[in-house]
């Protein structure tokens, strides 16, 4: 139609005027970002059908041109074709942008080799899509303990909390979706609130050396990003269907996702799973089942120069807590870790009871970006979260379906980044952010805040460069400023006042005196700064190094500053700090990779230095009518932690491989001159595995998991007197449990199904012995032994 | 200008949020609902004498004073005596009683009394619907020995009533939780 017109157009043109055919279009092709020549860029004249090529500078023209409309198609290699129409009038100068697709053509990258990274000098390791699948009925924390040097620290086996290099909780940042996740990372018993299903791929960063995602990450950066969405017009999608024998659990988690050629793309997600009580080998653990909801919402329109995102995720979990963990005073403790067996164990039931936790977080974010022609990328965005917390404890008469603990946390944040990348050379990046959170602790519940209410202001800002000095080596350099106020209102029993000798150093902060309880209205701020620096230097084909250095601040966190109170869960009476102040951590990683055809070896080793690094320990008892408790109190140390994460795999053939995941970690106490406690002992996965692209695709692999005993840990037994013996026993709270030793396999195949859709059937076992455990790192090791044998069956279908 | 329309569409939306959700109210306090702070035992000598009391109570829960205990005076050798506890919780005013919370959850709820040096034995006066004993009321009977040692009462929530010799009065194979263990000095003159 368009041609019809326009060579109607021309005729009229002619007929008028008359033909002059002398015109001539000329101009230069450059790249959008630095504004450099494309040499070797085919323009094809679609109305005449003619072709042409830009030269070593990027100039192209035209003759013999009549007036009228040009259509042109600009190509080059790592472009997208771009379609120009330009009205002839006579001799015409215009020059075209290009989109160099460096950011897409490094996602092709990612599926190609694997290791998209989003920083250059730091010990940084990606786990795809394919991986994250495999544990689609787990968590975050199951799925990133296959990278070396991360572990968990547990509580049972549904609150799993990842640990990077021997530092969890506030210690780590995690980012969905380019939104840092806010849902009271504080607490040991309390897990990311992530759906692994709603992420495509997750990036863990060691070490503080990611300032754009925080200066308080002292033990790393987890970023989970969604699929990337490829822009055609299409509809696909999967859905994953799994069960387990252990828990007697299904579970399903089905995305679909409608993308347009223009840009516009709308992904759905949404996932579903229910265990009943988990299985050791000899007996069921009572009330450890959990219910999961979640669901993602994406959509937006995306082109090179411009776009935007409009994201929702609502998590709704409900998790059991075995029923055994909860106990009354010192001598059920005593008791229960005499006991060889939990002192309440049940036959199968999917109910869950107190105690039991349920959360609900939720996140909306929305994000703009533009891009400016030969200056670089902008970006702002601002998010929400709401994370509402029930925690349920054994409670007698009216309260038995009451929580224990109703907290509702609210953050926003409003952020913008700015990547200069003009000279892909030297790239800068710059952000700020502004938060507000606001947390309130329901005084309904009839139990006293175990956090107070309080509203938290945050600000920071960054600049970070990222050098190429040459083809081999890189450099970077990052700096941030932190700002962090939080104003609280907290009671505190008149008591405990006075026990903490708060009434000596905070008297002015008192604001109202009910008799057994002071109201108080702490108002604590916290400038943190925050470095780092890097260098990689590849020496050849096979071999490279990085060096990097982080210097980090981390503010301390509300349960470190307001703790006190009884903690069921532990039989232990909890005390923060109000003179707490931030921690400082001096980082050194030094890696070392090496590449050829058959061996891949990645050493990453670290030394973190943490100077007045805040942790909770044991420091008397006290008395209540219940009988005596431990009291565990926040406190401050220089501590040092290092160590060695070892990935290899050797490749035998096209059909055989091994595979080695190694840790080693040893964390110091410098001023108790001790072990540090809870550190994850010395691990080592080994694996054989087995693939053929003629048998279905088909994939195996055998994994023997190797945890020894730690035997670094800090001696906090104590004696107690147990009145209804009348003798005084030791209460071993340290002692780490023993070696132990696993075996798991896996195994899948794909069959087509048809030109665009796939099933993937996988069959994994874990442990496949049965064998009998405890892990030190699983706060519930003092009650019952961890998860026998499961089977499972995993049914994946692409479309 | 479309950018920056969209940038001040933002910044409005994220505003009128962080307005929102402002505000200066002082939070209320919190009085602990189910906490025990007292518990008394009363035991009447059966044909008259004195009255003994013994007394624990925690007026700051969990916090970091100690319970005081008091006992009002010695028992008297072969003797019975007639007791009964009484639970309150002290924070609220005017106190709560907790023994009805108990008496209504008592197939949950058992007492035990062990007194060291054999200086008393105690029997079981009221049992719940599935004839297991609970302990608000009990007998303490004292023979010819005299002398000092302790009295030790424990409250358990969730005991297996059932399990070998709970029924009995013994804590050994108990289990459940300690809602209350106090741990009296008395004598026998």
């Amino acid at each position: 139609m368009k041609h019809y017109i326009m060579i109607l157009a021309c005729c009229l043109f002619s007929i008028v005027y008359g033909q002059n055919c002398n015109y001539k279009l000329s101009g230069n092709v450059h790249d959008f970002h630095d504004g450099s020549a494309i040499t070797g860029a085919v323009i094809y004249i679609k109305t005449l059908d003619r072709y042409t090529t830009t030269d070593i500078d990027g100039n192209y023209s035209i003759d013999n041109l009549c007036k009228g409309l040009l259509i042109l198609e600009v190509s080059h290699l790592a472009c997208d074709t771009k379609q120009i129409e330009i009205q002839i009038n006579g001799d015409t100068q215009y020059d075209i942008n290009m989109e160099h697709h460096i950011e897409e053509l490094n996602q092709i990258k990612i599926d190609a080799q694997g290791n998209h990274k989003l920083t250059k000098t730091s010990q940084e390791t990606q786990l795809k899509t394919k991986t994250l699948e495999r544990f689609s009925a787990f968590s975050l924390g199951d799925a990133l303990k296959q990278i070396s040097g991360v572990s968990s620290i547990n509580t049972g086996n549904t609150i799993v909390k990842p640990v990077i290099n021997g530092l969890h909780s506030s210690r780590i940042v995690v980012l969905t979706n380019n939104v840092r996740l806010q849902d009271q990372e504080w607490g040991i018993e309390h897990a990311p609130n992530i759906d692994l299903n709603s992420a495509g791929y997750i990036n863990v960063i060691k070490g503080a050396n990611a300032l754009a995602y925080g200066g308080d990450a002292i033990g790393g950066v987890i970023v989970l990003k969604p699929k990337n969405i490829s822009l055609k017009d299409s509809l696909y999608g999967n859905t994953i269907l799994g069960m387990q024998s252990n828990g007697r659990g299904p579970n399903i988690s089905s995305t679909l996702t409608k993308s347009w050629k223009k840009g516009w793309y709308l992904t759905g997600q949404a996932s579903y799973k229910i265990f009943g009580d988990f299985k050791t080998p000899d007996y069921y653990l009572t009330n450890t089942g959990m219910n999961s909801k979640g669901l993602s919402l994406n959509t937006g329109f995306k082109t090179f120069e411009k776009g935007f995102n409009v994201f929702y995720s609502y998590l709704n979990n409900e998790i059991g807590i075995l029923r055994s963990s909860h106990i009354g005073n010192i001598e059920d403790l005593v008791n229960a870790i005499n006991s060889e067996e939990p002192l309440v164990h049940n036959d199968f039931s999917y109910d869950i009871n107190a105690p039991k936790q349920e959360i609900t977080h939720q996140v909306f974010k929305t994000d703009f970006y533009k891009r400016f022609k030969k200056f670089g990328r902008l970006e702002i965005q601002y998010d929400f979260q709401n994370n509402q917390r029930f925690e349920y404890d054994i409670r007698v008469g009216d309260d038995k379906e009451k929580a224990a603990l109703d907290l509702t946390l609210k953050t926003h944040t409003l952020k913008s980044d700015l990547k200069i990348d003009s000279n892909t050379n030297a790239i800068y990046k710059f952000g700020i952010n502004a938060g507000f959170q606001n947390n309130f602790a329901n005084p309904d519940t009839g139990v006293r805040r175990l956090i107070p209410d309080y509203d938290k202001y945050d600000f920071g800002i960054y600049a970070i460069s990222e050098l190429k000095l040459n083809e081999n080596t890189n450099l970077d350099f990052g700096f941030r400023y932190d700002f962090n106020k939080i104003n609280a209102k907290k009671f505190y029993l008149t008591s405990r006042w006075e026990e903490r000798r708060y009434d000596e150093d905070f008297a002015d902060i008192v604001i109202d005196d009910l008799g057994t309880q002071l109201l108080v209205n702490p108002v604590l701020t916290y400038h943190n700064i925050s470095a780092s620096a890097g260098i990689t230097h590849q020496f050849n084909a096979n071999n490279s190094v990085i060096f990097n250095y982080g210097l980090s601040n981390r503010a301390p966190n509300p349960s470190e500053l307001f703790s006190d109170g009884l903690h069921h869960s532990a039989a232990r009476i909890e005390l923060g700090d109000l003179r707490i102040k931030q921690e400082t951590s001096n980082r050194i990683g030094v890696s070392y990779l090496f590449k050829n055809e058959k061996l891949s070896l990645n050493l990453e080793s670290y030394l973190n230095h943490i100077h007045d690094y805040i942790y909770i320990k044991p420091t008397g008892t006290e008395t209540t009518i219940r009988g005596a408790f431990p009291v565990w109190e926040y406190l401050q140390t220089n501590a040092l932690l290092y160590g060695l994460d070892v990935s290899a795999n050797y490749k035998f053939n096209n059909q055989w491989y091994l595979n080695n995941k190694t840790a080693f970690i040893k964390g110091r106490n410098l001023t108790e001159k001790e072990a540090l406690i809870d550190m994850p002992s010395f691990k080592t996965i080994n694996a054989i595995g087995y693939s053929n692209k003629k048998w279905l695709n088909f994939k195996a692999e055998l994994q023997s998991e190797l945890v020894l005993k730690q035997n670094d840990y800090p001696d906090n037994n104590f004696e107690v007197y147990i009145p209804t013996t009348e003798e005084s026993v030791l209460l071993d709270i340290s002692s780490p449990p023993p070696t132990y030793h696993l075996m798991h396999f896996e195994s899948d195949i794909t069959v087509k199904l048809s030109e665009k859709s796939d099933l993937n059937i996988g069959l994994n076992i874990t442990n496949i012995f049965n064998t009998s455990y405890r892990e030190y790192l699983n706060r519930l090791r003092y009650f019952a032994d961890d998860l026998g044998r499961n089977f499972m069956l995993q049914l994946k279908i692409n479309y | 200008m479309k950018t920056l329309k969209n940038l001040s569409i933002l910044f409005i939306s994220a505003l009128v949020f962080t307005a929102c959700s402002s505000d200066d109210d002082n939070p209320e306090p919190v009085n602990e609902e189910e906490v025990i702070t007292t518990l008394t035992a009363t035991l009447v000598p059966v044909g008259g004498g004195t009255t003994i009391t013994l007394q624990t109570q925690d007026l700051d829960g969990d916090g970091p004073n100690d319970p005081e205990i008091t006992v009002s005076g010695a028992l008297a050798a072969n003797t019975t005596y007639n007791g009964t506890l009484e639970l309150l919780n002290e924070t609220e005013s005017p106190a709560e009683s907790i023994n009805e919370e108990i008496e209504e959850e008592d197939e949950d709820h058992q007492f035990f009394f062990q007194i060291t040096n054999s200086l008393a034995t105690f029997t079981y006066d009221d049992f719940d619907e599935d004839g297991n004993p609970v302990g608000l009321e009990f007998t303490v009977t004292t023979d010819d020995t005299t002398g000092a040692g302790t009295l030790t009462i424990t409250l358990r929530h969730e005991p297996s009533k059932s399990a070998n010799g709970v029924s009995d009065g013994d804590i050994t194979n108990a289990g459940g939780e300690t809602d209350i263990q106090a741990v009296f000095s008395i004598s026998v003159k």
